[in-house]
């Protein structure tokens, strides 16, 4: 998950220097273009949760005679999922402080909670889609429910590989520690679940409350 | 080395030019006051009932929605000025305008697809139109 091979190459030069042009002169370590290169992951993962969410934009009263979102979506369950994904990123926040004070064994509690919160998630989300399937609101069904189940499995999709990551992570900082490699993917990993929760913001809003008022 | 040192020579969660990327207690708290509140305002208006008319829930949703992104952004993505010279906020607002253009614009054009391609509209009409 590096960016490093992503780094800018100088031109011209007879051996390519790998890190980015503006950081010459600073002396900053290896760990910035990482962070930035990772930043740019991220901004083209949001355009794919853009087409994603456009899809669903365009489709989202195709309903072909099926479910429409009042009969089928249950807001306190919603409510749950995001009450359970934003106490997630304060608690993965707990995990950052932990890191910069250089405690082990905080970091990973942290960690670990944060982990079970993300499945906890990705557990209610996956009774829902059960529900609505067994109601017969299959992705299948109409336009709308193709695009709420792509659009909303995308998500849950991007929380499942999270939780792999911290998974890894907590492997990664068990054995080394914290050194500095390890804080590098912390940091990326701590974006990256921020991140989600902000696709989380535009799901339930443009999903769920939304419908729920069309 | 102890504990303290290394967070010293620590170059990644001191990143260049941001020295708070990991940010602080107090802004994580204040975040995640700020996104509980901007979530349960709009939970609510749904969940209980508005007092407002169905135009103005909407927009009041929607707004909170686009504050809450910006408040993680600020307080857990710790988005600035000055992180990564300013490359960080540039590739950001880049994306956003992208990601901007690309949803009001696709439901822009299909939604006057679907007022001009109506079913059972005659397709003669549609061909007439200037």
């Amino acid at each position: 998950m590096t960016a490093r091979g992503d780094a800018i190459a100088v031109e011209g030069g007879p051996d390519p220097t790998w890190h980015l042009v503006e950081q010459e002169g600073h002396d900053h370590g290896t760990g910035s273009p990482t962070a930035l290169g990772f930043w740019i992951y991220l901004m083209s993962d949001a355009l794919l949760f853009a087409t994603i969410f456009a899809t669903f934009g365009v489709l989202s009263t195709s309903y072909a005679g099926g479910p429409t979102p009042r009969e089928i979506f249950d807001l306190p369950l919603v409510a749950l999922n995001t009450a359970l994904l934003l106490v997630s990123s304060i608690t993965f926040g707990f995990a950052m402080l932990s890191a910069v004070a250089g405690s082990v064994g905080r970091t990973r509690a942290w960690l670990v909670v944060t982990a079970l919160l993300g499945a906890a998630f990705v557990g209610v989300e996956l009774y829902e889609f059960g529900h609505m399937m067994a109601e017969g609101a299959t992705p299948q069904r109409s336009g709308f429910l193709s695009g709420f189940y792509g659009l909303v499995g995308t998500h849950g999709a991007h929380v499942t590989v999270g939780i792999v990551w911290i998974a890894v992570m907590l492997v990664q900082i068990g054995r080394r520690g914290l050194i500095v490699e390890n804080r590098r993917r912390l940091l990326c990993l701590s974006m990256f679940w921020h991140f989600l929760d902000i696709i989380w913001i535009g799901v339930f809003t443009f999903v769920y409350l939304l419908g729920m008022l069309r | 080395m102890s504990d303290s040192e290394i967070v010293r020579a620590d170059p990644v969660l001191h990143a260049h030019g941001d020295e708070h990327g990991h940010g602080t207690l107090r802004g994580y708290l204040i975040g995640f006051v700020l996104s509980a509140v901007l979530t349960v305002i709009p939970f609510a208006l749904v969940m209980a009932g508005s007092p407002f008319t169905a135009g103005w829930t909407v927009a009041i949703v929607v707004a909170c929605a686009i504050v809450q992104i910006a408040v993680h952004s600020a307080y857990f993505l710790h988005l600035n000025t000055s992180g990564e010279g300013g490359w960080t906020l540039l590739a950001y607002v880049f994306t956003a305008v992208i990601v901007i253009i690309t949803i009001a614009g696709s439901l822009w054009i299909m939604y006057h697809l679907n007022t001009n391609m109506m079913p059972g509209m005659p397709t003669g009409q549609a061909n007439q139109t200037p």
